[in-house]
């Protein structure tokens, strides 16, 4: 299975991104944002970073790249889609998802380890876990607070649609404590927290953030 | 103002020129004029200024510094020595790890985001510079009182800076320290430590060589900020009542310098320079200086080709502004099509200002017009040397004749009251709410960061060859014998990598020292050089490369002597690491080394507010044999932990709050044992029926040692006194929160 990897300018978790694909049992393939090809993929990852420097609003410049362009096409198509961190303030600013990233809270950037629940393990990115499944994997970001409207929300909870929430105390200010949600068809998720991050104990604080990349290898060979 | 070009200044030799306001002394003038056979331009008058500041030239610190040279010990890890942007050494495998620590104290007590941004900037180009991918910072931080109110508003400044620009980059940030001072109040140290990779091939020099190459210098455009960073912060002492001098601190923007590292690895993998220099302190006058210098000397550059931010600059500005993320690069023409082409790809501007030349003069020109004609060793390498005078202070015979003179714990409720007290101290107590604000993860190669004694990264996801960084200073040790202090630093960093199970390799330092206009402060600094030279002289450990900042004075009081020295090390597996703490109940706690009753520059003398007595002597002979035995045991070890500030106390409580799993420990002198601060221990955590072997190894190394206790339980019970993991947890975590919110 082909799984692509963005690179804005400015993206930092591309190589960790692609390090997961590839633990998860699929084959990395760097797209690039000025690019409008695909290369034939059968995902797409959106990573981490500060795609041109956050300028703007997070994520504001990077929904116009040319790959972008493709990647909203296909994911309309049905193609799964991850966006994590920068990766899903991209996401709902190319409107692929609703609502919004906020500064977190208390004003400043957070990184720590993270327990989050799997709340809907039936997008093709979250089969690997069971429902309410709690894992721990990292959180690092400064706008990482999840905020929509009232009626957005209950559209969320109602169909389903949250996928991870924060366990404990509410790291960042995010409504319903959302760490992660996908769009109606259930194909692009996006999630604060870094999955990528957290495939062995040695460079993460789990190996429990590899299901999301397990996950995708099987949704393909299904 | 009118251009003032060499043509103007041969025909107008007496024309007063401002060269005090630009931090230069009446005999280095003169010296200008005696080098150029006439009065210099207004542009060679900038660059010379800039160049020979005590930050640029080293003019203070050069004669001691070159001891590290004249001791150095013979090693065959160094492959690029003192004197370029960074050193380099050999960790095997084909790879080459490049390190360096450097100071931005100046700008940041002025601008604390932007000053320490900058900082990390500055240091991340230093080591791109070299060839290599920069993997990891670390930052060690000194403020003042940690509830001084200028305090909660330079130290938030700070870190958010640090966090906001290396975070930005991609860099994991892996360590660093955080201490607190008096003296630090008007002149916070922010020192930035980057570590990068390469293959050996890839190393890259400063240097232009072969006539006819182009100078190209890529990276942002050039602005009005930082012009005369160096001269005009960095060298001189703060006034109490002077301007702020905020225009002479630099802005950064991280974006801009994430693509130019991309963009830079990209060029280097294709092999398309001759040479290279980043734009840091003295800007533009630095790398054109130095590159020329490093080449047969030739070199012609037309300034008014130089992309600017703000097109009103004058040339003498553009040539001193210290504008970030910029680089110069020597490219054969041959070459120059797919250098312009990668720049295009990352956007990044790019522009030829020069060529190489077959003389050695180094000539800028403004719209045709030469306005600078200099040789370009003058500006960047021969600069003024100052011997300047030295005399021991008056206050180390003063506070060594007296002794500590501290209450000591005696009973369950005191002794219980002591661990709490330290444990909560801001100098002992948690720092999340600042490594919080770092990320550790990016890259995916960190094995350790804060808390762990030091920061390790893997190179290598096959082979798992990684290497550990810690940086240590004890300035109130410096402070009482800086030579004593300067070696037990060396011992402490190294001792920190150690306990990991990595091998100390290559040493770099950030000497941070009051004004050398002051004796007494000028002997501090030639003590601490001659006591680190003579440490890595006796260890094995070459200096690879360093910072020093001079005046972190206000008026007259000076901080204390404050030598960071940062130590390297290989380990060949990092699956095999040692970690800093035990993560099961019923391991057997020994502590390596003996305790003696070292009270002198101890935290809980400086909670006491007693900064008297004699510093512990570095026994590094012993120190080596004790790294020995860590590397050895790291076979068979749960955990190791090293005893510095804050003494077994400190140490235990970091040790069971880091996996929560409590000790007991019985002790039979409590105060002391918990108390000093004797260099040179380490506790580790063992199988029992491992005790054995480590009691060997202790014998073969000799090296004392002693049972503390045992693993488990839910507290920390040390003889009578029991603290709950829980109440030790809150005191230790809340420190921070309370004192910045």
């Amino acid at each position: 299975m082909r799984v692509g990897v963005i690179t804005f300018p400015g993206t930092l978790d591309d190589r960790d991104a692609a390090r997961a694909v590839v633990a998860g049992g699929s084959e990395a393939v760097s797209l690039w944002h000025a690019d409008a090809d695909l290369k034939s993929v059968d995902a797409v990852v959106l990573p981490g970073g500060f795609s041109y420097g956050d300028y703007l609003r997070c994520g504001a410049i990077s929904r116009f790249a040319p790959v972008m362009q493709l990647v909203i096409e296909a994911a309309g198509k049905g193609m799964p889609v991850l966006g994590i961190c920068n990766g899903f303030q991209v996401l709902c600013e190319s409107h692929l998802l609703p609502g919004a990233l906020t500064r977190n809270s208390d004003l400043h950037f957070l990184c720590r380890d993270q327990e989050i629940e799997i709340v809907n393990n039936t997008t093709p990115w979250t089969t690997s876990y069971k429902a309410g499944e709690k894992i721990v994997i990292p959180l690092k970001n400064g706008e990482g607070s999840f905020q929509c409207d009232d009626k957005t929300l209950a559209e969320l909870e109602g169909e389903g649609r949250i996928i991870a929430r924060y366990v404990g105390q509410n790291p960042n200010g995010s409504r319903n404590l959302i760490a992660g949600i996908t769009n109606a068809r259930g194909n692009v998720v996006g999630l604060m927290p870094h999955p990528e991050h957290a495939i062995n104990e040695l460079t993460g604080p789990s190996a429990q953030g590899l299901g999301f990349f397990t996950s995708i290898l099987n949704a393909m060979v299904k | 103002m009118a251009l003032d070009t060499v043509l103007i200044a041969q025909s107008s030799p007496d024309n007063a020129q401002p060269f005090a306001e630009l931090g230069l002394k009446p005999d280095e003038y003169a010296r200008i004029k005696e080098i150029l056979g006439r009065r210099p331009t207004s542009s060679e008058l900038a660059m010379y200024s800039v160049m020979w500041s005590e930050h640029c030239s080293y003019k203070s610190s050069k004669v001691h510094l070159k001891q590290f040279g004249e001791k150095a010990p013979k090693s065959d890890a160094l492959l690029v020595g003192i004197g370029e942007n960074a050193g380099v050494v050999d960790v095997g495998q084909g790879y080459a790890v490049t390190f360096k620590i450097e100071s931005h104290n100046h700008p940041s007590f002025i601008e604390p985001y932007q000053g320490a941004a900058t900082g990390i900037g500055g240091i991340v180009r230093d080591i791109l510079t070299m060839g290599a991918r920069p993997i990891a910072v670390m930052d060690p931080l000194r403020f003042g009182p940690a509830d001084a109110p200028d305090t909660r508003r330079v130290l938030p400044g700070i870190v958010a800076g640090v966090g906001g620009y290396g975070n930005c980059l991609g860099l994991p940030n892996i360590g660093g320290e955080v201490v607190f001072d008096e003296t630090y109040i008007g002149n916070p140290l922010v020192n930035a430590l980057c570590v990068g990779v390469m293959k050996h091939s890839d190393i890259k020099l400063a240097k232009a060589a072969g006539a006819g190459n182009l100078v190209v210098l890529y990276g942002a455009k050039t602005g009005g900020d930082g012009i005369g960073g160096v001269s005009v912060l960095a060298s001189e002492t703060f006034g109490a009542g002077g301007s702020t001098k905020r225009p002479s601190v630099q802005v950064g923007d991280p974006f801009v310098e994430k693509v130019l590292i991309e963009c830079s690895l990209e060029i280097f993998a294709e092999d398309l320079v001759v040479g290279i220099q980043d734009l840091g302190g003295a800007g533009l006058s630095c790398a054109t200086s130095e590159l020329a210098s490093g080449g047969s000397g030739g070199m012609k550059v037309a300034l008014d080709k130089v992309p600017l931010r703000d097109p009103s600059l004058s040339p003498e500005e553009i040539l001193m502004s210290e504008s970030q993320e910029r680089m110069c690069a020597i490219v054969e023409p041959s070459k120059i099509a797919r250098f312009l082409e990668i720049c295009k790809k990352w956007d990044v501007t790019v522009t030829v200002i020069g060529e190489v030349t077959d003389g050695n003069r180094l000539e800028i020109t403004w719209n045709g017009e030469v306005i600078v004609n200099v040789p370009p060793r003058t500006v960047a390498h021969e600069g003024p040397v100052y011997n300047r005078p030295l005399a021991q202070p008056a206050y180390i015979n003063q506070v060594n004749s007296q002794k500590v003179n501290v209450p000591m714990p005696s009973g369950a409720s005191e002794i219980k009251a002591a661990v709490l007290k330290l444990a909560g101290a801001p100098n002992l107590a948690d720092k999340s709410w600042v490594t919080a604000q770092y990320d550790k993860y990016v890259q995916g190669n960190t094995i350790q960061a804060q808390p762990d004694d030091s920061g390790m990264v893997r190179l290598d996801e096959k082979t798992h060859l990684g290497v550990a960084i810690s940086t240590d200073a004890n300035a109130n040790w410096s402070y009482l014998n800086p030579y004593q202090g300067a070696k037990l630093a060396l011992a402490e960093a190294a001792r920190n990598i150690a306990t990991a199970g990595a091998r100390p390799l290559a040493v770099t330092n950030c000497l941070n020292f009051g004004s050398p206009e002051d004796p007494g402060v000028m002997w501090q600094f030639a003590e601490s050089v001659r006591g680190l030279a003579d440490g890595c002289l006796e260890m094995g450990l070459p200096v690879t490369g360093g910072n020093v900042s001079f005046y972190n004075q206000t008026g007259a009081v000076a901080i204390l002597p404050t030598p960071v020295i940062g130590v390297l090390g290989v380990i060949q597996d990092v699956r095999k690491r040692t970690p800093m703490s035990f993560k099961t109940n019923g391991l057997e706690l020994y502590l390596l080394g003996e305790t003696q009753e070292d009270l002198a520059g101890s935290e809980w003398a400086f909670l006491h507010g007693q900064r008297v007595g004699q510093s512990p002597d570095a026994d590094l002979a012993r120190e080596m044999r004790l790294i020995e035995l860590l590397l050895e045991g790291n076979a068979f070890f749960n955990a190791a932990h090293d005893l510095s500030q804050g003494g077994l106390s400190a140490g235990l409580t970091e040790m069971v709050l880091r996996y929560n799993v409590g000790a007991t420990i019985s002790l039979s002198n409590p105060a002391i044992d918990l108390l000093s601060e004797t260099p040179g221990r380490v506790i580790v955590a063992v199988e029992a029926n491992k005790v054995s072997q480590l009691q060997t190894l202790a014998t073969k190394y000799s090296i004392a040692i002693s049972k503390l206790g045992t693993t488990g339980g839910d507290s920390l019970a040390i003889n009578d006194a029991v603290i709950s993991l829980d109440e030790l947890r809150t005191v230790h975590t809340s420190t921070f929160p309370r004192l910045f919110g």
